[in-house]
């Protein structure tokens, strides 16, 4: 008898091969996400045996000195996001917000393709623009060079999430405020801004934890410094150019620095860009 | 009156974005324009890059971008094809598909620096240990360790990608080819594939837009020699890595366009895979 599946035979190969096809997958996704955590496991168990308080206290030392801390590297972090989100926060938000308000006039498609372009840029690409505008201009390596690079890289994350909160502020809401006879710019400011306000949040923080890992552009802006500078016309230490400093040195104790600092510095990226999305999906 | 100056400034902040790119594009070409004067076409031919000797070829590095970054896709692919069928079809609840997402993404957060900084001391003492027991010269770093650190960063982004475009097929249909007797194998085979192909294919076109500009960590492993690689496990270089190299170091204006012009190719290049991708995306939808 010949069943419309084919004979048993067929079927039972259909079958074998179905299970076999699920047996590798599932096998080598395991397998390659079980790997992938060993990185992380690595980090975390070479990282957190030079971690304590003076760690975060203390100024890199000579290789072999003892109380070698990263704390210029994590205010120049910090010195540099701040500077960074100083300049794309603002300027995302009125270009975020220009783009959602006007979607189909011609000059803002054009700046569509322009931000998905800046996207692609690879990074590397805007440490040479920064030093091209900013580092030769001024003559020396500096902060403020380093935040004009990163602030590029977190210009267009910045601007996608505004426009993508703005658009979905319920066009009732803008009739509501429009009808009641607020003007359309204290409607922007008053009622789109702030229900547009947790996306924007979002989106921000996104761009700092995307820009706090990024070592490329600062190479040749704000070029590192084994000092303690408050200056921002000065090179200065940043937690990515410590840790390449560190992890290409031949000195193990500075390596096991570098481990150090990229448990931080993981711990940092993870919990801002995790932790956003967590916190604000609610 | 402020709504005028409103007005003004909403459609100033497009034309801003649109000269700011002008203003990236311009900078970058007028930067490299003596390197297009002084070596032509010629510099895509040539496969020397001898500052000394003030030779200055671009192949090399060009050559070196690409076949890095293609192996690396290779080697993702599959691995991410897997990872994105097991958590946007086999397992999309549960504690396993959760777990596995949370690694991908953890992973995702993780500076590429970080990478590198494994690779150097993990990867490249195992590849050395196989490179020993293959009988070539053992140096650790070369194409294949950056090409394995490159797949490494790809895949939580191309997994997550392929996974969201996997997810999408309509639950109906796969529902369907069940009830008619189809084994999960041949709904993947006849309806998740052939629906999700554009979405993957974009992923793999990003993927590839993110790993030919990726600096540090395949700087780092790469090998940082100025020639083509022989065989698979030969040190070579990328575009990326010879700026990141050798942008900081020098102070001679000729060697300097020259590095701006490579940077222009693998913008040149980077631009063509990420408006490919969203070009499969859009033709999709």
């Amino acid at each position: 008898m010949h069943s419309s599946l084919g004979t048993d035979a067929k079927l039972s190969r259909r079958v074998l091969q179905d299970r076999l096809f699920k047996l590798i997958l599932v096998g080598v996704a395991l397998g390659v996400v079980l790997l992938l955590t060993t990185i992380i496991g690595f980090v975390i168990q070479q990282g957190i045996s030079v971690i304590n308080w003076s760690f975060f206290t203390h100024l890199p030392q000579p290789p072999g000195a003892s109380h070698s801390g990263i704390l210029n590297a994590i205010l120049g972090t910090l010195m540099l996001t701040v500077l960074a989100s100083l300049i794309s926060i603002p300027v995302g938000i009125w270009c975020g917000v220009a783009m959602a308000e006007h979607p189909l006039h011609p000059l803002v498609k054009w700046a569509q393709v322009s931000v998905d372009g800046i996207q692609s840029i690879p990074s590397i690409l805007f440490g040479i623009m920064a030093y091209l505008w900013v580092v030769v201009p001024m003559g020396q390596f500096s902060a403020v060079s380093g935040a004009v690079a990163l602030s590029m890289i977190m210009l267009p994350i910045v601007i996608r999430a505004v426009e993508e909160a703005v658009r979905r502020v319920p066009t009732t809401m803008r009739e509501a405020s429009l009808a009641l006879g607020v003007s359309p710019f204290r409607t922007t400011i008053k009622v789109v801004i702030p229900c547009a306000l947790n996306g924007i949040l979002t989106g921000s923080l996104l761009g700092v934890s995307r820009i706090s890992g990024e070592t490329a552009p600062l190479l040749f802006t704000a070029f590192g410094s084994p000092f303690l500078v408050i200056s921002i016309f000065q090179p200065v230490q940043s937690m990515p150019i410590l840790i390449y400093n560190y992890a290409t040195s031949p000195y193990a104790d500075w390596q096991q620095i570098g481990w150090g600092a990229s448990l931080v510095l993981i711990l940092f990226c993870f919990v801002l860009s995790v932790g956003t999305r967590w916190v604000f999906k609610r | 009156m402020t709504d005028r100056w409103f007005k003004i400034g909403l459609l100033v902040a497009p034309a801003f974005l649109i000269t700011l790119v002008g203003g990236m594009a311009f900078t970058l070409m007028w930067g490299a324009s003596s390197s297009f004067q002084q070596a032509g076409w010629g510099f895509y031919t040539q496969l020397t890059w001898d500052p000394v000797h003030h030779v200055y070829g671009g192949g090399v590095f060009i050559l070196g971008s690409v076949v890095t970054t293609l192996l690396a896709l290779c080697l993702a692919i599959p691995v991410a094809l897997a990872i994105g069928l097991f958590t946007g079809y086999y397992f999309t609840t549960g504690p396993i598909a959760v777990m596995s997402q949370w690694v991908l993404d953890l992973l995702a957060s993780v500076p590429s620096v970080i990478f590198g900084f494994w690779g150097l001391m993990v990867m490249v003492p195992a590849v050395r240990n196989i490179e020993m027991w293959l009988g070539v010269a053992p140096y650790g770093v070369g194409l294949f360790s950056g090409s394995v650190v490159l797949a490494t960063m790809m895949i939580p982004l191309t997994a997550s990608l392929i996974r969201e475009s996997v997810a999408t097929v309509s639950a109906e249909l796969k529902e369907g080819a069940l009830a008619l007797g189809a084994t999960p194998l041949e709904v993947v085979r006849h309806i998740v594939w052939p629906i999700s192909l554009p979405g993957i294919g974009s992923a793999i076109m990003l993927g590839f837009g993110r790993a030919i500009g990726e600096t540090m960590a395949v700087t780092m492993v790469v090998g940082n020699a100025n020639h083509l690689p022989t065989h698979l496990f030969d040190p070579t270089n990328t575009i990326a890595s010879l700026i990141a190299s050798e942008f900081g170091e020098t102070s001679d204006p000729v060697v300097v366009a020259h590095l701006i012009h490579l940077g222009l190719i693998l913008l040149a290049l980077s631009l063509a895979a990420g408006m490919l991708g969203r070009y499969i995306i859009r033709k999709q939808s």
